[in-house]
């Protein structure tokens, strides 16, 4: 049985890009409550499917106004009548006059089984070019801003041909830099402390033609070329003038007093770049890239005042209500990355610097608008120029790796109703049938806006059983889920991506057995995560934590077996064995705690923990621990302090970093320099093997890791330290009196004790 | 009386332009009538019989004019400078001038609302009128009223005086004493009074002993009597040199003729300016040394060398008076303005040396410990050289011990004549950092370019001509060392409806712009890369300067802005922590978008109506609340227009004038005829010395205080004078007044410091002492008074009269004063002679001349086809120009052209020689003297367009 769930697991997950947390669903409300862990799922609407050719024509859609569900494989068709019904409304819907030829022999793509998933090419409308608008700091240091041009000027020649691009600078004073002209290079200069609005922005920049402000629907057009093109270029036309440009950016010419910060008109910037992009292309795919290399200092937005000796905000300030300008700062952001979402135009952030950029207030800026943050400590570091290459990568058709203008929208059989989604998205407020008003990270609606997509996007959505429990489905019915992606693909074409699921009902109190072991408690486990960290977004820490043992101690109570106040009895079955020790590892995440964090890793951290798929949300709950040793090929370890050998090195992944530690005495062998002995040839293989197998992680991942080379005793070591399982501490180590691993330095509880914990809880009847 | 107001203006109006034209004709017969305007103003400086009158406001028309014929035919000879007057004092004029008089006195009103012919006669009668006020003059305070000389008329007089006693009565009642005799009365006010009881006994027994009564009575008899008769002694001996001097002497005994006398007058006793600045220059041949105190120098228009012995030299300091009334109530009496016309940073000529550079240290400059006067000639050390007592407050104050220095036996210092300080009157502090704004030493200052780049600026030419021009002149930014490189920094801006800065940085390969749309709000986009270095940058600047007229070439923006043009440049040199000036080029009124927006409110009606002063104030207030923060920055504004129609002077000129800077205009400017005119103002604006962020504070020894100052700057309290920028053309008038009684022995003292950072950076004190002497009879006053300074004053006084009151009030005040000034004489200090005899102190004997021209100033006096603009800029103008050239503003010179060619001939006199009226005018201030050059030496130069007031028609004066 169980194999045979995993099979299928897989077997969805690769063909549509879903992972549930139940793969049988309880057939009535009160049960489904009672499973605690709800009815929710991972979605990845633009997973890479080679095997999976677009189709070149439009999606046929159920005819009931309110339903418009698109023809899929779980409806059924008359062929001689020529009518489907949809398997959503029941409505019964004559085929369109192009599918007069179908019959059970000669079927469309969407009908067969296995294009469950299955994208449409839409052909209407014009096709808009991909647009990318640089917004540079230039109060960097002038290695950083060097490092920083030579990325900018090469990734001109990684961009489209017919992409526009356009470029703000921005320190104490904001410029657009005009692209055509022709000798003295032009800009218009905007006050670094003054909030403008859109209208005067367009007036600013003598955009003649300020178009209405976005509304949605509104067909993709360029507003007519002359005006918006002063700003915004094909990259064709000014790849040669905009080179030298960026070549001859200056650092901010303000000079900085000592003791003060330099002034830095983020808030005002980014402002300055929406406005535009909402003046000339509503509703066009388009990327502001906004590289920082501090916290924004002046005007709105401000994050922190420019007195060096007043420092950013900590944790421990925001938690004394002390963050003088936090509220201010978030509130116009995210007011900014709003009206970037509504026109569906995406705002990375790139910030490098040792000290934090204010990520915690502008995250919402990437977070709302499926944009990227990536943070590192320089922008002349490989971290930085990597991944800021990798954010052009291109698939195996030759196209880039991300889409935009994404609208996905959600459609329930009517036993179900959608409570809300979780990631890069924000809400489209369209209120229908199968909205609950159960709200669940992002809810209320059901479709969500998410201006940029990868193939590694990756929403929860949270559902709700409806059907009451005296309405018993009928035997063998299934609940079903339809995905409908919009999209413009990065070749510019509009696309809809289909994605069609079902899942039996079950009643829960004569199947629980199988209700349990169609439990995928992997994707269980970062569906709950995500849902920890959607709520430490706006609770206190340890609600969070509470919130989430309680969840955890009443999964165990349901499926647990054991005697009643006996921890000693209690037992998981297979499907939730390693459910307890995910949950222990993420009440340790820097997810959910801010202990050693800034605000700004904390909101990082957060930013890619929402947005990545299953098996990376796994790295990050539970990073990965690879040994290395002369006794045998590389194999995992437990994530916990013994494991951490004197003969053994160490990779670990925790998808943020990647730490290869070397033991105590491989440590002192590389420092004697054996490898480099003929004799010892093996040693140097060992020392390599770890080194390729990070460097494989590293070619790939998106942003690139944090890579640390640390030993025994290095300072650095302390990221694996701070990962691994406590089992041994200066508590109990002589109690245990072993000599295998290494103790950790923490009042942290260790698994053991937490097990032992959970487990006197569950059997508790007082619990 | 009524008739006698209709007459002022219909005189003044009618007479002066009649004048001019007139003038050339000699009209023989209708002398009378010619006199009026132009020789009016000459003649009338001279004694003449009316004289008195004259100084009188209505008169002056009618007044001069007499005396103009008579003199014309008297300076005649001299005169052949003076072209209008010369003619029509010959052979027609004296006598009817003479004529004139008699029936005037009968007939005064008449002859008053007849206007011009009338006037010349008539005025003297009238003026016999005046005496009447006399009377009253003598009584109380009016001793002055000048009213008194009149009385000398023998014949008029009676007539007279039954009208004047009702005349003094309008002249109380009513401001605008219409009587043109009045001017007396205006004085009288003060005098009138008495004059009410008095009135009776002054007419008729007056007449002819009034001079010596009733003076003497008033207190101050003994004055002029005792003075008086011995006065006349010394004046003969002035008089010596001019056929005008005769006058004292002549005069005199002529009036005693009666009026038939005055018919006799003698045309060769008419003082002439011509005659009195040629005497002035062959009288000083000697250089000039300042050691004596109260000694007046030579005139203005005379070349001498200075020798600073002491005090200032006349190039930095000029009084109206160099011999000070001891108590305010001589002063009061004589009401010749107690003024000193400052020029801090004047240029000197070659010859002469710069003001030393003196350092005292750390401490600064030694100051003393109560009045915070600076170490000069007037401090006396005591007690061994130990202490010094100061000569303004006379506080003791101890002497620092690095300052210490023996005393010799006279009790002076040692070291006396190798301190600069202790032996001359002009030298310069070096300052330390207390004296600097924020305790912060000066950052060398920056000019910055700011040209207007709409339509009509680029049509004209103007933006073209700007950007060629300024490739070479940048080579020529001020500099104290001419080996050195000018420490002056640039920068530029253009602009129309938004603002374009330009980041020149010399690592720039092409200059880039920076469009600052927010108008609203005004901000410098950069501060590195704005202001650079000229040599740095040189290529880079060349290359904007060569792109910006290709750039908007093309351009269709007609609307401009105005104040955020200087708000940009204010926060540049704000954000770069300097003071600096701005260079305005711009074309036409603010109407787009942005704060400083303006209205057009050119409204030609209200000219001649109470509400004209509006004319002259700005029309919001927000100009002033900039100039004010410009002048907190150091930020000087130089303005210089290019209207093709109205642009409100009165109020762009609000910035430029408060912070020290100049405004030039060019009206319909076209690139091919006014570009020498504008390219010779640019590049002396650009050249000359400029000192910034300047505090003048004048202070004065106990007993007078400086309680008014003229000129263009800022104040901001009663006593420091501030200016953004001070250079060497700007004067600043101040006006003294007592507040106790001054010595005979001290005589007054006086300490102009300036406060100032040097184009290089260099913060500096420059101080200009100067000592006059104190009298305490009124006829030392009126020996060593200069009446150009006077007039200056006068002028300043006048056109800053308009903003607050009635042109035509202020007319009055002018014309008021001079007659109680020339009364005032005539009652304490002349010999007693006939009523209708004027009588001039020699030093002022131009006064009522040149006073008609101020009267008659555009300003003051507009024609018709002078703009509400023009009027606004000359009142601008004036406020900042020194006696030399107010006088050449006011009496225009005019120089004979040698004939160019002869097809010309009929605007050549019968010698041959073409008359040209130079006028001292807006744009060129230094070209005055290159102008009148180039026309004497050469016939072909390039006209000057100067011709305003010429009496030669402009296209005609161009094809000379």
């Amino acid at each position: 049985m169980m194999t045979t769930y995993q099979e299928f697991i897989q077997q969805n997950e690769g063909r549509d890009g879903v992972r549930f947390s139940w793969n049988l669903w309880p057939s009535s409300r009160l049960e489904a409550t009672r499973l605690v862990v709800p009815v929710s799922c991972l979605f990845t609407p633009l997973k890479e499917r080679p095997n999976l050719p677009p189709v070149q024509y439009e999606p046929v859609l159920c005819s009931r106004a309110n339903c418009k569900a698109v023809l899929n494989p779980l409806c059924q068709v008359d062929f001689r009548a020529k009518i489907w019904a949809c398997n959503f409304c029941f409505q019964r819907n004559p085929f369109p006059p192009s599918y007069a030829g179908i019959s059970e022999v000669n079927q469309p793509a969407e009908l067969m089984p296995q294009f469950s998933t299955i994208e449409y090419i839409v052909q209407r409308g014009p096709q808009a070019p991909l647009i990318f608008l640089y917004v540079v700091d230039t109060c960097l240091e002038e290695e950083d801003l060097q490092a920083l041009k030579e990325s900018l000027q090469m990734s001109l020649s990684l961009l489209p041909p017919n992409a526009l691009v356009g470029l703000i600078t921005f320190g104490r004073m904001v410029q657009v830099h005009e692209l055509s002209c022709e000798g003295i290079a032009k800009s218009y200069v905007f006050r670094g402390t003054k909030d403008l609005t859109s209208k005067q922005i367009q007036e600013m920049l003598g955009l003649t033609k300020p178009a209405a402000s976005g509304q949605q629907g509104r067909p993709p057009a360029p507003q007519d070329g002359a005006a918006s093109c002063r700003f915004l270029q094909p990259v064709q036309k000014v790849d040669m003038n905009l080179t030298d440009l960026l070549g001859e950016l200056q650092r901010d010419p303000w000079p900085v007093p000592q003791g003060k910060r330099p002034l830095r008109s983020t808030g005002v910037a980014l402002s300055v770049a929406v406005g535009l992009l909402e003046g000339t292309f509503p509703n066009t795919g388009a990327r502001v890239m906004l590289f920082i290399g501090g916290p924004p200092t002046q005007g709105p937005g401000m994050v922190v005042g420019d007195e060096l000796k007043t420092p950013i905000r900590s944790w421990h300030d925001i938690q004394k209500d002390n963050a003088r300008h936090l509220k201010k700062a978030t509130k116009y952001y995210e007011a900014l990355a709003n009206r970037s979402a509504v026109n569906g135009h995406s705002i990375d952030i790139y910030a490098c610097a040792l000290d934090q950029t204010g990520l915690l207030e502008m995250k919402c800026l990437s977070n709302l608008t499926g944009g990227h943050i990536v943070m590192g400590d320089s922008f002349n570091t490989s971290l930085f120029k990597q991944t800021f290459q990798r954010v052009f990568s291109k698939d195996y058709n030759g196209d880039f790796r991300m889409a935009f203008g994404g609208v996905l929208e959600v459609k329930t059989s009517r036993e179900l109703k959608i409570c809300g989604a979780i990631g890069p998205c924000v809400s489209l407020n369209s209120k229908g049938s199968c909205v609950s008003e159960n709200e669940m990270g992002i809810g209320g609606t059901s479709q969500w806006k998410v201006c940029s997509l990868n193939p590694s996007t990756t929403l929860g959505f949270y559902f709700e059983v409806v059907n009451q429990h005296n309405a018993p489905v009928p035997q063998g019915g299934r609940g079903a889920i339809q995905f409908v992606t919009q999209y413009q693909h990065s070749n510019t074409q509009r696309r809809i991506r289909v994605t069609t699921i079902a899942r039996n009902w079950a009643d829960a109190q004569s199947q629980i057995q199988h209700i349990e072991s169609s439990f995928d408690q992997e994707a269980a486990a970062v569906l709950m995560a995500r849902l920890g960290v959607f709520r430490a977004e706006s609770e206190e820490g340890p609600d969070v934590l509470r919130w989430l043992d309680r969840q955890l101690i009443r999964l165990c109570q349901k499926f647990g077996q054991f005697n009643k106040e006996d921890p000693t009895s209690f037992k998981l079955s297979e499907s939730l064995s390693l459910y307890p020790q995910f949950m222990f590892h993420l009440r340790r995440s820097p997810f959910l705690q801010v202990f050693n964090n800034s605000p700004d890793e904390s909101s990082y951290y957060r930013h890619h923990f929402v947005r990545q798929d299953l098996t990376q949300s796994l790295i990050m709950i539970q990073p990965i621990l690879y040994s290395y040793s002369f006794y045998g090929p590389p194999e995992p370890v437990l994530l916990d302090s013994s494991s951490i050998l004197p003969d053994r090195i160490l990779l670990m992944d925790t998808f943020f970093q990647l730490v290869i530690y070397h033991g105590e005495t491989i440590a002192q062998w590389r420092k004697a320099g054996y490898q480099d002995m003929a004799e010892h040839e093996i040693f140097k293989l060992l020392l390599q093997a770890p080194l390729d197998d990070a460097q494989e992680i590293l070619q790939t991942r998106f942003p690139m890791p944090r890579y640390i080379d640390t030993e025994h005793g290095g300072s650095q070591a302390r990221f694996l330290l701070s990962k691994v399982n406590p089992s041994q501490t200066h508590n109990n180590l002589y109690a245990w009196g072993q000599e295998t691993g290494a103790p950790i330095l923490t009042d942290d509880v260790s698994l053991q004790v937490f097990m032992d914990h959970l487990k006197k809880l569950a059997v508790s009847s007082s619990a | 009386p009524h008739s006698s107001q209709p007459p002022v203006s219909t005189a003044y109006s009618a007479a002066p332009p009649p004048s001019y034209t007139q003038a050339p004709p000699p009209p023989v017969s209708s002398a009378p009538s010619q006199p009026p305007p132009p020789s009016g103003p000459a003649a009338s400086q001279q004694y003449y019989g009316s004289p008195p009158p004259p100084s009188q406001q209505p008169f002056n028309s009618s007044l001069p004019p007499t005396s103009q014929q008579q003199f014309t035919s008297s300076s005649v000879p001299p005169p052949p400078s003076q072209q209008t007057l010369p003619p029509s004092s010959y052979s027609g004029p004296v006598p009817p001038p003479s004529q004139a008089p008699a029936p005037p006195v009968s007939l005064p009103q008449p002859a008053f609302a007849a206007g011009p012919p009338p006037t010349a006669p008539v005025s003297f009668p009238p003026r016999a009128p005046p005496p009447s006020s006399q009377p009253g003059s003598f009584p109380p305070p009016g001793p002055p009223p000048t009213s008194a000389p009149s009385c000398q008329y023998p014949g008029p007089m009676p007539p007279q005086q039954q009208p004047p006693p009702s005349q003094p009565f309008p002249y109380h009642s009513g401001p605008p004493p219409p009587r043109a005799q009045m001017p007396p009365t205006s004085m009288a006010q003060s005098n009138h009074l008495p004059p009410g009881p008095q009135g009776p006994p002054g007419p008729p027994g007056p007449l002819q002993q009034p001079p010596s009564q009733p003076g003497m009575p008033a207190g101050y008899p003994p004055q002029q009597n005792g003075a008086f008769g011995q006065v006349r002694g010394p004046q003969p001996g002035y008089a010596g040199p001019y056929p005008g001097q005769p006058n004292y002497g002549a005069p005199a005994p002529a009036p005693a003729p009666a009026p038939p006398a005055q018919k006799r007058l003698d045309p060769d006793a008419i003082p002439s300016p011509i005659q009195v600045i040629e005497d002035d220059k062959a009288k000083s041949t000697e250089p000039f040394t300042t050691g004596v105190r109260g000694q007046a120098p030579p005139l203005v228009t005379t070349t001498f060398q200075v020798k600073d012995q002491g005090n200032a030299s006349p190039r930095f300091v000029r009084c109206t008076a160099y011999n000070m009334p001891c108590t305010a109530d001589m002063a009061k009496q004589s009401q010749v303005p107690l003024a000193a016309v400052v020029k801090p940073l004047a240029t000197l000529p070659p010859d002469e040396t710069p003001p030393y550079l003196v350092d005292h240290g750390e401490g600064g400059p030694i100051r003393c410990n109560r009045c915070k006067a600076y170490m000069c000639p007037y401090m006396q050390f005591i007690e061994g050289g130990r202490r010094f007592q100061c000569g303004f407050c006379s506080c003791v104050t101890e002497v620092p011990p690095h300052y210490f220095q023996h005393l010799d036996h006279t009790g002076k210092r040692v070291d006396c004549y190798d301190r600069p300080e202790l032996s001359l009157g002009s030298y310069e502090f070096l300052a330390t950092v207390d004296y600097c704004k924020n305790n912060k030493l000066p950052q060398p200052p920056a000019f910055i370019f700011l040209i207007d780049v709409s339509y009509n600026a680029v049509k004209s030419g103007m933006v073209n001509i700007v950007c060629q021009e300024l490739k070479t002149l940048l080579d020529y930014l001020p500099r104290e060392n001419p080996e050195m490189e000018s420490a002056v920094r640039v920068g530029f801006v253009t602009y129309n409806k938004v603002l374009h800065f330009y980041n020149v940085k010399s690592s720039l390969a092409q200059p880039q712009m920076l469009v600052v749309s927010d108008v609203s709000d005004m901000f410098v986009p950069l501060l590195d890369g704005f202001l650079v270095n000229v040599n740095e940058s040189r290529l880079v600047i060349e290359s904007l300067l060569d792109q910006i007229p290709e750039m908007f070439a093309d351009t269709r923006e007609t609307e401009t802005v105005f104040g955020p043009v200087i708000q940009a440049g204010l926060e540049a040199l704000k954000a770069a922590d300097c003071a600096g000036k701005l260079f305005v080029f711009h074309t036409s009124l603010p109407i787009a978008e942005a704060p400083g927006k303006l209205k057009n409110r050119e409204d030609k009606k209200l000219i001649g109506t109470d509400k004209e002063k509006s004319l002259f104030q700005p029309q919001v207030g927000f100009y002033n609340t900039l100039a004010k923060e410009c002048v907190a920055q150091g930020c000087c504004v130089d303005l210089f227009l290019f209207p093709n129609q109205y642009v409100d002077v009165a109020t762009l000129g609000v910035v430029p004038v408060s912070t020290g800077g100049s405004v030039y205009k060019y009206t319909y400017f076209q690139a091919q005829s006014d570009q020498e005119r504008f390219l010779n103002d640019l590049r002396r604006d650009v050249q000359k010395l400029v000192g910034f962020d300047a505090v003048m504070r004048v202070r004065t020894s106990t007993g007078i205080r400086a309680t008014d100052f003229f000129g263009s700057f800022f104040m901001s309290n009663t006593t420091d004078v501030e200016l953004a920028g001070l250079d060497c053309d700007k004067a600043i008038t101040v006006e003294f007044k007592h507040d106790d009684k001054l010595s005979e022995e001290t005589g007054a003292l006086m300490q102009c410091a300036v406060l100032y950072t040097s184009c290089s950076g260099q913060r500096r004190l420059r101080i200009h002492n100067m000592a006059v002497n104190c009298c305490s009879q009124l006829a030392d006053l009126y020996r060593n008074c200069e009446t150009d300074t006077i007039i200056n004053f006068f002028s300043k006084y006048a056109f800053r009269g308009v903003l607050n009151n009635p042109t035509k009030a202020v007319r009055d005040t002018l014309v008021n004063q001079c007659a109680q000034i020339l009364a005032c004489y005539r009652k304490n200090c002349a010999s007693p002679s006939s009523a209708g005899q004027l009588i001039l102190p020699e030093c002022m004997k131009l006064l009522p001349v040149y006073l008609n021209c101020v009267l008659k100033s555009d300003v003051l006096l507009p024609g018709a086809d002078v703009s509400l603009d023009d009027r606004a800029y000359l009142r601008q103008l004036i406020s900042c120009m020194d006696v030399a050239e107010t006088h050449v503003f006011f009496y225009p010179r005019l120089l004979p052209l040698v004939r160019p060619r002869t097809q010309h001939r009929s605007l050549l006199d019968e010698e041959g020689r073409l008359f040209v009226c130079f006028m001292w005018a807006a744009a060129s201030k230094r070209k005055g003297s290159c102008c009148i050059c180039s026309f004497t030496s050469s016939a072909c130069c390039q006209p000057v367009h100067y011709y305003q007031h010429c009496s030669v028609q402009p296209d005609e004066n161009k094809s000379a």
